[in-house]
């Protein structure tokens, strides 16, 4: 929840009135052909996939549009015992930080790779609010494969947006700190001296994807909350919400919200790449991971890089320039054309439009009021392409239809207004149930919006679902956008709080090449067994490997004695299989961590340290045929000082067993 | 409930059969035009070739080819002995003992290449699923890997 307190009370206050001005009841705001609008017969796919993120449950979740299916939710920064993410032994450094393991995260916003300003269907981006991190999902297997920190960071906020060939993706922390080089033991209210605010720059690799800091802009103490880069004729800029210009350590809800206007801030990237070129960086000592899964070994490696190349950009005067924008602007979005930026002033009545050439001008110009902390303040007016009067209450996000409109959510007034970039007139409202945070419109933020849909992420839902006690369901809703007014055709339920989300067209998903199996030939996991042949366990000191195979339906092997007190077991488990959708399971009694979840031609790896002597069972948790109940085994585990000799095997005549 | 779903396949599949209809996935229905057209006017199967895309013009057997029967061996030691035993013994699957005279070339390499429709409509195939019970998994063969196991399971039939 981003939202202060202050509105959300507004919220409930207003409820009331809310129910007596606007529509009755929900029925009424939803009209007869909307169940076939959003119906999607079984055994047909959706036209859209929707890639949601999963506020506090630190996932993000995939559903279809229309129908609002869930299909899948990808463990990004919190573990998930079901995938083993997080827990078996090849994923763990996914989750590793300068501060160690790092278990959960809140996750904000998605970004959709693009070439051109268009999607390219490769992967999505997501940002950690709490221990600053950028992740990468890897769009061919749904899995997530890179995450790297950020140092000289707050939460971080202001991300994962990038530029229109993904050159950046970018990540403004949200609270200003102290950089991890400067002396951090100050007195807290002493941010106006000591905090400052740091932009990273994470370059993408175009073919692998690979994510690295490129540079960082160091700025003034400010909350960077959003922010979007140009595209066409603006590539080249990055626009950032900042909020708390106050400078306020204390009580923000009020002490943040004392100005008439905070920033937009307007960053001209290309410069800052040719001070980065022309060795300007400052070389600054930092301490952050950098984690990537390698598909080739199936495995993850977790490194701590020292190094970070800073711009302190009050040194540099042609970066950046701050634009004023009415009430702790939220929403910085730039429409389809890139003249157009629409920011949203959460405590505002009104929406500010800018324009980019406006903003040129005023830059060659210096149309300036004056400057924050060494940075020039372009003239307000001088900026303004105009403003949408009387929109709403509470304006917070915008998206763009290929037609030249805009829709921007009002949380306080819990509903969404459809308004020409043109004209600035108002042509629609919808209202949502309830309090509307992010929207959604498929290709909403390119260059080519594919419209059609439009979603609104609910930060309320109170009575929408049955009861589940005193925490509800969280919730979206679907309207169809194609004629002139909204039309809601549908409610969904999400996993954890949903905020920023894009939507692609199925075909561009479906057809980027995506994994149906891992090649058993090219798994390079070091611990691959290939085929039962090679089953075996081996002893190293107090370690115990188990190669072991799955295939429908046992383990290869299946008995397994000589493991003593003390020992630590490592089950690496390979997937014979090679046809779609067959993985294997495994679980062994008493593993103080989670199963193991095995797609066909892959190796994962268990830690196992048994606590105690006797027998264990191991099974397949995952049904893969008529005799998936058959699939088990068992472990015996000795007294530290046993002499049962270390021996496996699967099949073998009783009478040989000892 | 895909499991179940595989399951249910299993036993429902006489059903299927008896019906004459086909489990059609949309994967095929939407990538596979030129599949979808033949199956409109669906040739009768026929239980000495198999369904695929073997048969006697491009399945040559000429003398044994021993280093074509040891790339075999490889990738059944990969893919398919989990499951299946060089003696005449069931293990999960059948034994490979005899299976070269038992069947023909084609109809072998079609079925490890493209087990799902012959598991659906093959009598013999069907009478072997009601003893082992689970289905033979499509273990992603190319077509070269598929002939080399040919060529080893030949071996394992001309050896005594």
């Amino acid at each position: 929840m981003k939202i202060s307190k202050n509105s959300i009370l507004a919220t409930f206050a207003l409820a009331s009135l809310l129910l007596a001005c606007k529509p009755k009841n929900t029925s009424n705001a939803v009209s007869g052909d909307a169940a076939a609008k959003a119906y999607v017969a079984p055994g047909k796919y959706d036209e859209f996939y929707n890639f949601v993120s999963g506020g506090f449950s630190g996932q993000m979740s995939v559903y279809g549009l229309p129908s609002g299916r869930l299909f899948r939710y990808i463990p990004v920064f919190s573990v998930d015992p079901e995938k083993g993410w997080g827990y078996n032994e090849e994923t763990k450094p996914m989750l590793n930080t300068s501060h160690g393991f790092v278990p959960w995260d809140d996750l904000h916003h998605i970004e959709l790779s693009q070439t051109k300003g268009e999607q390219n269907g490769k992967w999505a981006f997501a940002n950690a609010n709490n221990t600053p991190r950028l992740a990468r999902i890897d769009l061919k297997t749904f899995r997530t494969a890179e995450i790297i920190e950020l140092p000289n960071s707050g939460g971080n906020h202001s991300s994962p947006f990038g530029t229109e060939n993904s050159e950046y993706i970018v990540a403004g922390t949200r609270f200003s700190v102290p950089g991890d080089n400067d002396n951090g033991d100050v007195p807290i209210n002493s941010y106006k001296q000591n905090f400052k605010g740091h932009i990273s720059f994470v370059s993408v690799a175009p073919e692998t994807g690979e994510m690295k800091i490129a540079f960082q802009l160091r700025t003034p103490g400010v909350n960077f909350d959003l922010a979007r880069a140009g595209k066409g004729k603006s590539h080249g800029w990055f626009f950032f919400s900042c909020y708390n210009t106050e400078q306020a350590s204390t009580l923000l809800e009020v002490n943040a919200s004392q100005r008439d206007k905070d920033f937009i801030m307007a960053v001209n990237w290309k410069k800052a790449e040719e001070y980065i070129k022309a060795g300007k960086g400052k070389k600054t000592p930092v301490k952050y991971a950098h984690n990537v899964y390698n598909e080739s070994t199936q495995s993850a490696t977790s490194k701590i890089e020292k190094e970070v190349l800073v711009l302190d950009i009050a040194e540099f005067k042609d970066i950046c320039y701050f634009i004023p924008c009415p009430k702790s602007p939220h929403g910085c979005d730039v429409d389809p054309t890139g003249e157009y930026i629409v920011g949203s002033g959460k405590l505002a009545a009104l929406i500010p439009v800018f324009s980019y050439d406006k903003i040129q001008k005023a830059i060659a110009n210096k149309t300036y009021e004056g400057d924050y902390e060494g940075i020039p303040v372009i003239k307000y007016e001088a900026a303004l392409y105009g403003e949408v009067k009387k929109p709403g209450l509470g304006p917070l996000h915008t998206e763009f239809d290929a037609n030249g409109n805009a829709y921007t959510s009002f949380f306080v007034s819990s509903e969404i207004v459809k308004w020409n970039i043109k004209d600035l007139k108002v042509l629609d409202r919808a209202p949502t149930y309830y309090s509307v945070g992010h929207l959604c419109i498929p290709g909403g933020n390119t260059v080519k919006p594919w419209g059609k849909y439009l979603i609104a992420y609910n930060k309320i839902t109170k009575d929408r679902y049955l009861p589940t006690g005193p925490e509800l369901t969280q919730s979206a809703q679907i309207f169809d956008i194609s004629g002139d007014k909204m039309q809601m055709i549908l409610d969904f339920p999400t996993i954890g709080e949903p905020h920023y989300a894009q939507a692609a067209p199925a075909e561009l998903i479906r057809n980027n090449g995506q994994l149906k199996i891992y090649k058993i030939a090219e798994n390079k996991h070091p611990y691959k067994t290939n085929g039962e042949g090679e089953a075996r366990v081996v002893r190293e000191g107090k370690k115990v490997h188990v190669y072991m195979t799955s295939i429908r339906s046992h383990f290869a092997p299946d008995n397994i004695e000589g493991i003593k007190m003390g020992d630590e077991v490592y089950f690496h488990v390979t997937n014979l299989e090679q046809d779609w959708d067959v993985p294997h399971g495994f679980a062994i009694k008493g593993a103080n961590n989670a199963e193991l979840l095995i797609m066909p031609g892959e190796t994962c790896t268990l830690k196992w340290t048994p606590d105690r002597t006797g027998i264990f069972p191991m099974y397949c948790t995952d049904f893969c045929s008529a005799l998936h109940q058959e699939m088990q085994g068992y472990v015996r585990v000795s007294p530290a000082g046993s002499n049962v000799p270390l021996s496996f095997s699967l099949n073998k005549p009783v009478a040989e067993n000892k | 409930m895909k499991k179940l779903a595989l399951l249910s396949a299993a036993l429902i599949s006489t059903l299927i059969i008896s019906c004459g209809g086909e489990t059609k996935t949309q994967e095929e229905t939407i990538q596979s035009p030129i599949a979808t057209g033949q199956e409109s006017n669906a040739p009768v199967y026929d239980p000495k070739r198999g369904e695929g895309k073997f048969d006697e013009s491009n399945v040559k057997i000429g003398p044994l080819n021993e280093a074509m029967a040891a790339k075999g061996v490889a990738i059944a030691g990969t893919k398919c002995t989990s499951c299946h035993k060089l003696t005449d013994e069931k293990l999960v699957g059948p034994g490979w003992k005899g299976v070269t005279t038992r069947k023909t070339p084609h109809w072998i390499m079609n079925f490890i290449t493209n087990p799902d429709p012959m598991i659906d409509k093959d009598p013999e195939v069907q009478a072997q699923l009601e003893l082992c019970l689970v289905r033979m998994p499509n273990q992603s063969l190319a077509d070269e890997d598929a002939r080399q196991i040919l060529e080893f399971m030949r071996k394992n039939d001309s050896s005594k």
